[in-house]
């Protein structure tokens, strides 16, 4: 066999030729995807000591200018402005620095309560059963058929929402899927022999749920978690793509919004919307890859470990 | 009672719950609001009026005449009422047209999109992630399959963008916007013209909600096949000589894909999601437009009701394959729950 499973004391790793980067929670995947997070939170502090953020107000730089390297057009790309401007005269480089950690706080706030909400529902669905039980499952089996762009749509146009309204008005629909999934795994977990002995013990149920089941679902809740973020993210895109985002601040989804509103595409200024989307893509990516790690971390079975047989 | 007659019931019941919900929600909120939706009107009135006259009578007038004055709780079952029976106001921006009619014109084109494309990237996922996990697909096909899955978790929205870019402004080849070429009205005709460029509008939309909606099915339906292979029967049927093919069709497909019917039923509120940005980024007179229309003039009773006929249709989607399963299935409507 070429491929083992290892496991053991440390001196039986070290004889099998695994080093201390085999440890499960230094998984690269994991590792790449969290520095680029890291990173886009550093330079919502940072950044404005980098870069004049200030340029991200309207009128505060030249229009239409491109990207520094396009020097075969009229007007040409001005290294003041290494990405370009909009016809708002908003400075590209600026927009993206202040609008990545925008758009990174409504899907942190959105996913995060609704994965609170969705651990208390399904850990009650799941370890109480009953009735309980099933008004839990069938109200977020109806909910989960429910397209929550266009509701959302209703909501955000009578409130014009900040950032933070935004991501709460989210929250209302991110508690779907993580309760149908730790309600599954609460399902599972409730017959496992540790949770049976657990409660010959007279442990209380909360003390189950808290000690004994949550330090095991510790990587499927965070695996969750960081496909909620994007997913999150994703849908506040879907909202200022309608217009319906937050007008004070810049976040991605929003500056995509206007260039649509001003013909980028067809007036070939695809550095409008063509910054933006690569920041997005930058941040769906490095959320999958901690997706995927945690994953790995959740089932050993897709973690194998390459063992060289000597 | 018997399992079958239990079963639709309970589907129905779902259907009638996730309705609720939705109108719900959307009749709660816009009350929560500060402001009030009748001044939210006579206001969007005065701004493309330029002047109201009386428009503290106007409010009056108009509040009594959408019971604005009564309790809540009747206002909320006649609201129920009145969406049931597809009476959803007037819209504010098209006035003496109604918001049922606007939705009747532009409902079509949404569920001609819908329907064929979801239909197109459902088969497409499922037949790729099929060949993907069966055994003995030749090397070079398992190979190249994957290629086919490079967009899948590209978001439609920005998929749409990027082939504007490229087939419509960069090649020229298909149409930027517009769901039929100038002149042609959006009444449907059967003349060969009129079909043509409907189809010619119709390619880019479909091919952003097609290759970044196969990917989900191709991975689910190849977990599936991988599993079904494991199975005893399946075995068997190879050992008794059957032919690749039928074993492929019959044996392996026929009960892998059973799962991906839920995932359709369960997926349906993305797609329709997925969807309405897609035409507005077509500008395709589907229902994405028209929400867009609404939020553009900030016109309350569009936004409300093409959402509220929007959730209505998926959870009649939902409610019709989750019917149909059963008669694919047997074993649904057998167990207890």
């Amino acid at each position: 066999m070429a491929m083992t499973t290892a496991e053991g004391r440390p001196a039986a790793r070290r004889a099998a030729g695994i080093s201390l980067w085999d440890y499960p929670w230094l998984n690269p995947k994991l590792l790449i995807g969290a520095t680029i997070v890291v990173l886009i939170i550093l330079m919502g502090f940072l950044g404005r000591f980098v870069w004049d953020i200030t340029l991200a107000q309207a009128a505060s730089s030249p229009l239409n200018l491109p990207p520094f390297w396009v020097q075969d057009s009229i007007p040409a790309g001005d290294p003041a402005h290494p990405l370009g401007t909009d016809n708002m005269g908003r400075d590209m480089l600026a927009l993206i620095i202040t609008g990545l950690p925008s758009s990174l706080r409504v899907g942190f706030i959105a996913a995060g309560v609704g994965m609170f909400v969705g651990v208390v529902l399904g850990f009650t669905s799941g370890f109480l059963g009953g009735w309980v039980d099933n008004v839990i499952r069938t109200v977020t089996d109806a909910a989960l058929t429910i397209p929550q762009l266009l509701v959302l749509v209703t909501l955000a146009a009578y409130i014009r929402p900040t950032v933070t309204v935004m991501a709460l008005l989210l929250a209302a629909f991110a508690w779907r899927g993580p309760t149908r999934l730790i309600r599954a795994q609460a399902l599972s977990m409730r017959e496992r022999g540790y949770v049976r002995m657990a409660r010959l013990s007279a442990s209380s149920t909360l003390s189950i749920i808290l000690v004994e089941m949550m330090p095991n679902l510790l990587p499927y809740l965070a695996a969750s978690l960081a496909g909620n973020i994007s997913g999150n993210i994703l849908a506040a895109t879907g909202l200022e793509l309608l217009g319906l985002g937050p007008t004070r601040v810049p976040t991605l989804g929003m500056t995509i919004y206007y260039s649509i509103r001003a013909s980028a595409v067809l007036r070939g200024m695809w550095w409008w919307w063509g910054f933006p989307i690569l920041a997005l893509v930058v941040i769906f990516t490095s959320f999958f890859l901690m997706a995927i790690g945690l994953d790995e971390i959740a089932n050993p079975r897709l973690r194998q470990l390459q063992v060289k047989e000597e | 009672m018997s399992f079958t007659l239990k079963y639709i019931l309970q589907r129905v019941g779902m259907f009638f719950l996730t309705v609720w919900l939705g109108a719900t929600v959307i009749f709660i909120i816009p009350r929560l609001a500060p402001g009030d939706p009748v001044a939210a009107m006579i206001t969007q009135l005065q701004s493309q009026a330029g002047r109201v006259e009386n428009s503290a009578e106007m409010i009056a007038a108009w509040r009594a005449r959408f019971g604005l004055d009564d309790p809540m709780p009747i206002q909320y079952l006649r609201f129920l009422w009145n969406s049931l029976r597809f009476e959803l106001g007037y819209s504010l921006r098209f006035f003496p047209t109604t918001v049922e009619e606007l939705i009747a014109r532009n409902m079509p084109w949404t569920i001609r999109l819908l329907v064929v494309a979801t239909f197109v990237s459902v088969l497409g996922g499922n037949a790729i992630g099929a060949l993907m996990g069966w055994r003995h697909t030749p090397k070079l096909v398992q190979n190249l399959l994957p290629l086919a899955l490079t967009f899948s978790s590209v978001p439609p929205f920005m998929m749409a963008l990027g082939l504007i870019y490229v087939f419509a402004f960069g090649l020229d080849w298909f149409p930027v916007s517009q769901g039929i070429g100038r002149g042609l009205g959006t009444d449907w005709q059967w003349t060969w013209e009129y079909v043509k460029s409907a189809i010619h509008h119709a390619v880019l939309p479909m091919l952003a909600i097609f290759v970044t909606g196969m990917g989900g099915w191709a991975l689910g339906m190849r977990g599936m096949m991988i599993t079904t292979e494991g199975e005893d029967y399946m075995i068997l049927a190879q050992a008794k000589g059957l032919r690749p093919g039928r074993v492929f069709w019959r044996y392996g497909v026929r009960n892998a894909i059973l799962p991906q019917f839920t995932a359709v039923a369960l997926s349906m509120g993305w797609i329709v999601s997925g969807q309405i940005l897609v035409e507005h980024m077509f500008a395709y007179p589907g229902m994405g437009t028209l929400l867009n229309v609404g939020i553009m003039n900030g016109d309350y009773t569009l936004i409300q009701g093409v959402s509220f006929i929007l959730i209505m249709a998926t959870a009649l989607a939902v409610l019709l394959v989750d019917l149909i399963y059963p008669l694919l299935d047997p074993r649904i409507t057998y167990q207890r729950s």
